[in-house]
């Protein structure tokens, strides 16, 4: 059963590579599903804010990438 | 099929990108096993990692089955989403070169060079076995993943997902009989990124749906959706681009270390 411990982390490796970016992921699906529909915006604009937040973690994920090399090679 | 083209076009086409990736790592090792191991032993290892991976399938399928559409458009959706995003995220940064690209000339070579290492027996050479079920085994898995997330989102999805993953298995096969080498000019980053794209972009549709938030248009919410994460994937792609100029004397450090 040696063969299982490097299919089990590859597949965990499918979804998390960078820790932060899964978690704040994980974190804004939370706020869209508990948080969003106690707030009185028209339910249209759900669909969009849920976009917003992904596409904003992603750009926020290279940025942040970025930042750390050049903190660490200069 | 009872689906609209909106719906059924981007789901074998990201099951096709995804799993012709897949395919395209998991070929390189198991060439590379068959060039020096022997092909009974190669071809028998992915042989029996093909007839693991249908089981799963089998397995999986009724099981999601019993479970409430939303739950598993809420659950799957989240996982495409990990998925999906941490794929465009790479090959943002592969694209600005930030990070490296994945070879495949370079997995061969390391792979041939690590079974020349081992010493082999008569008959069967359960070295190279093992070595190929578990690459088939893994990126197989990748690929069932991917066909039962995208096809779990919606009834009828599953067979144009099915069909995509079909059609890049096929290619790379052919492929691989055909050239006997690593696919080293497969544009890796290209496909990541569009797959990334569109995967992201399935996610966010499920993750939707399963919360009950009306999407304007529909279906139609999906190609907005794709366009979206194009949109965001450029414009990131610039300021990462204008923030790395910014600091050129460092990238120049990098260049030459």
């Amino acid at each position: 059963m040696r063969w299982l411990g490097p299919i089990v982390r590859e597949i965990f490796g499918l979804f998390v590579d960078d820790g932060s970016l899964a978690l704040i992921i994980l974190c804004w699906l939370t706020v869209v599903a508990l948080l969003l529909p106690q707030v009185p915006v028209p339910l249209a604009w759900r669909g969009a804010a849920l976009f917003a937040g992904l596409a904003i973690t992603l750009a926020w994920s290279c940025l942040r990438h970025i930042a750390r090399i050049e903190r660490h090679t200069g | 099929m009872d689906i609209g083209w909106t719906h059924a076009a981007p789901s074998i086409l990201a099951a096709f990108f995804a799993s012709l990736v897949e395919c395209v790592e998991a070929l390189t090792i198991v060439l590379a096993v068959g060039s020096v191991r022997g092909w009974r032993s190669a071809l028998g290892g992915s042989g029996a990692a093909l007839v693991v991976l249908p089981a799963i399938v089998a397995v999986l399928g009724p099981a999601l089955a019993r479970i409430p559409l939303n739950i598993i458009q809420i659950a799957v959706g989240a996982l495409l989403l990990l998925f999906g995003l941490r794929w465009l995220r790479k090959a943002i940064l592969r694209a600005i070169g930030v990070i490296p690209l994945h070879d495949e000339a370079a997995a061969f070579a390391k792979e041939t060079a690590r079974l020349r290492a081992i010493c082999g027996a008569g008959g069967w050479d359960m070295a190279a076995v093992a070595a190929s079920f578990q690459i088939t085994m893994l990126e197989g898995i990748e690929v069932v993943f991917i066909v039962i997330a995208i096809g779990a989102g919606g009834a009828g999805l599953l067979a144009p997902a099915s069909l995509g993953a079909v059609a890049a298995l096929l290619l790379v096969v052919a492929l691989g009989l055909t050239v006997h080498r690593p696919l080293a000019n497969v544009p890796e980053n290209s496909l990541k990124f569009v797959v990334g794209v569109l995967l992201s972009a399935f996610g966010t549709f499920w993750v939707g749906e399963g919360l009950a938030i009306p999407w304007p248009g529909g279906d139609w919410a999906i190609p907005v959706l794709i366009v979206g994460f194009l949109l965001t994937a450029a414009l990131t792609m610039g300021l990462c681009r204008s923030r790395l100029h910014r600091s050129l004397p460092i990238v120049a450090r990098m260049e030459h270390s």
